[in-house]
């Protein structure tokens, strides 16, 4: 008896596969079905909520939405000029945490790839990532603790005249651009070692100096790194609101606005359409870098 | 066929049909009113406080009032703690716990929005020795029914670094007039409610304004603590609303002046840290808190059981002793010493104290012929103000 069951099994199976072989295509619907259902699930169904919600206004004594259709939190986001401030405060900081681990990551990127040993090159990656494997929290409170007054920053930046940034706007770039160090030196990394050191070789045979070689020959081939990078760093900062409120003082941005008015104002319709601000940005400058054909490269 | 479609719209609309469901739950539970008698025990109760509030020795092992609670009744007890009043309202609309203890600026909003359960005060022995004049105020009671039995009271103070101040400021003024002394360095409340101590202020040095309750302001009020506020605002370095972060800004120095409460102050001093707290001339803003019920609970013999236990001078003594505030019965400062400091059963001193409050469109202090600024109001200008 069992082992007719487990023949009548085999049957099956085979015939599945056979099934399954011959039409391709069913195989593959099936496969991808249960992730895009639930990417449909996580992505699309949290997005049109946002978006519902954002329509929708709150009893400002008991704090219960009211499922009603307005405009109201577009006009307000739109037309209050603190909105406008905000906006542009966290686009300013975005810009300049992005700028400043580019900055950073190029020169780091290009002596990890080209000029260190394989066993420094080795140490330096794993190095890079390390930061990684510790919780975002204890990362953001040890530069609470670097940037207090009598920190280690204080400390060293006193005998040179120049106060600590202490918490604020400074902190903010400061803390952000560390946080998000890793994914913009990696994507660079990976593409500065995919340019053949042939390549360079024969820029500097040809008479191209050192900067001519840099500008004509490797950046036009990491630009797609870069960008990777860069749109790491972008949109992470422009979402955060923790270490905003752990280093950023009394400073405010998009995702401390959203924080409050879910938080403290119980306002999720407002803070919905505030959400919209750099979902659009985003938008925007991953429009304007398709652009530039740098996305075709990735 | 016609039951799958239904089933997948509303996959596609979850999140508002859940919002539509949380609002249903809320209304239905809302009708089974008041509890007649108390039964067995459950398991447990979660309850959401004010830090400082439910103490099971973890923080310190000496400062342990829940652990007779459990080894009594056997619910155990898990707690969360807040920041702020809005923050309470919102963890109360989840419907996670059972039991919160709650200011003045969010009861009115957790009975508004059926929060919270009627309470049967005959079920809770203690609550016969509390105060007067806690009872059936307009924070707890609605209509004649009860919502909550009170826990104590207390002022927010103005904390100082001695190093900065050698003698004790007697004025909010060092915050607000004369913040610049200390740019960078002055905290403030993170909230919205924050706007009545910029009112309380107001009231005291500009008369001219008629400013009577400092959450009934109407909207030349409201831009005149606005304007106050935007002015402190370059002086600060940070606002607050974690409590931990106020103490540690003030241990490294990065805050040296600002508004507190005694028990940020209780533990700064007890880590040796050179600073005071005062409660200034003008007054101040305060809170009076309520121990309440969720109308969600599934738990309510454990609940009413905490309401008691909590409500019971030895334990309210230790408590209320512990943040920093006067507790809710004459005789619970048998168990405490300090029950003078705190003017406890003062009543003409309590009346001082502007308890943390909503305000709403109808002017709390009985004008009529304005309209209030609304907590909404509020929240908005506290961003303004934010900038």
């Amino acid at each position: 008896m069992t082992t007719s069951t487990a023949e009548v099994e085999t049957r099956l199976t085979r015939r599945i596969s056979n099934f399954l072989y011959q039409r391709s295509r069913v195989g593959l619907a099936l496969l991808l079905a249960p992730p895009t259902f639930w990417l449909a699930l996580v992505y699309i169904a949290s997005l049109s909520a946002l978006l519902i919600t954002a329509f929708w206004s709150v009893d400002s004594f008991t704090g219960d939405i009211e499922h009603t259709w307005t405009l109201k939190n577009f006009a307000t986001i739109v037309g209050e000029s603190t909105y406008q401030a905000v906006t542009l405060r966290t686009l300013g900081i975005a810009l300049s945490v992005t700028v400043i681990d580019v900055a950073f990551a190029l020169p780091v990127a290009f002596y990890m790839s080209k000029v260190a040993s394989r066993g420094w090159q080795r140490f330096l990656v794993i190095s890079m990532t390390l930061p990684l494997w510790s919780s975002y929290l204890v990362k953001a409170y040890a530069w609470r603790s670097v940037l207090s007054s009598g920190g280690i920053l204080d400390w060293i930046l006193t005998p040179f005249g120049i106060p600590s940034p202490g918490y604020g706007l400074e902190g903010t770039v400061i803390t952000l651009a560390y946080l998000w160090f890793p994914f913009v030196v990696l994507p660079i990394y990976t593409a500065l070692q995919r340019v053949p050191n042939s390549l360079i070789e024969a820029s500097a045979d040809l008479g191209g100096g050192t900067i001519k070689t840099i500008r004509s020959v490797v950046v036009p081939l990491i630009i797609p790194g870069i960008i990777a990078g860069s749109i790491f760093s972008f949109s992470l900062t422009l979402g955060d609101y923790i270490a905003v409120k752990i280093v950023g003082g009394a400073t405010q941005t998009l995702g401390t606005l959203i924080f409050t008015n879910v938080g403290t104002a119980n306002n999720l319709p407002l803070a919905a359409a505030i959400a919209f601000i750099p979902l659009g940005i985003i938008l925007v400058y991953l429009a304007s870098v398709k652009r530039t054909g740098a996305l075709d490269n990735l | 066929m016609k039951l799958n479609k239904t089933a997948s719209s509303t996959i596609a609309l979850s999140a508002a049909a859940l919002l539509v469901l949380s609002g249903c739950a809320s209304t239905d539970s809302g009708a089974t009113g008041m509890i007649q008698e108390l039964g067995d025990n459950e398991a447990g109760i979660s309850i959401l406080a004010w830090p400082g509030y439910v103490e099971d020795g973890t923080n310190d092992p000496a400062v342990d009032w829940t652990s007779s609670f459990e080894e009594a009744t056997g619910c155990e007890v898990t707690v969360k703690t807040y920041g702020t009043s809005d923050e309470a309202v919102n963890l109360m609309k989840t419907g996670e716990y059972d039991v919160v203890a709650a200011s003045g600026d969010a009861t009115q909003r957790l009975i508004a929005g059926e929060e919270v359960m009627p309470i049967n005060t005959s079920l809770v022995a203690n609550y016969e020795g509390i105060f007067d004049f806690l009872k059936n105020q307009s924070h707890n009671t609605v209509a004649g029914v009860n919502y909550g039995i009170p826990h104590g009271y207390g002022a927010n103070l103005l904390l100082y670094n001695k190093d900065v101040f050698p003698t004790a400021p007697d004025s909010w003024s060092v915050v607000w007039d004369g913040a610049s002394a200390n740019a960078g360095k002055v905290t403030a409340y993170d909230s919205p409610i924050y706007i009545a101590d910029a009112a309380v202020y107001l009231m005291a040095t500009k008369p001219e304004l008629g400013i009577e309750n400092p959450y009934a302001l109407d909207e030349t009020q409201l831009a005149a603590a606005v304007e106050l506020l935007k002015a402190q605002r370059a002086n600060v370095g940070e606002y607050w609303s974690d409590y931990l972060l106020e103490i540690q800004a003030f241990t490294t120095g990065d805050s040296v002046v600002g508004t507190t409460w005694q028990v940020i102050a209780n533990v700064l001093l007890g880590e040796g840290v050179n600073v005071d707290a005062v409660l200034p001339k003008e007054g101040s803003t305060g809170w009076s808190d309520t121990w309440m019920i969720s109308s969600k609970t599934d738990a309510p013999n454990c609940a009413y059981r905490w309401l008691d236990h909590i409500a019971s001078p030895e334990i309210n003594a230790a408590a209320t002793a512990y943040f920093g505030e006067a507790p809710s019965s004459m005789a619970a400062c048998d168990f405490r010493d300090d029950c003078d400091a705190y003017h406890a059963g003062d009543a003409d001193y309590a009346k001082q104290l502007w308890y943390w409050t909503t305000p709403i469109a109808e002017c709390l202090d009985g004008r009529t012929d304005v309209q209030c600024t609304d907590y909404t109001r509020w929240t908005a200008a506290w961003q303004e103000v934010k900038g």
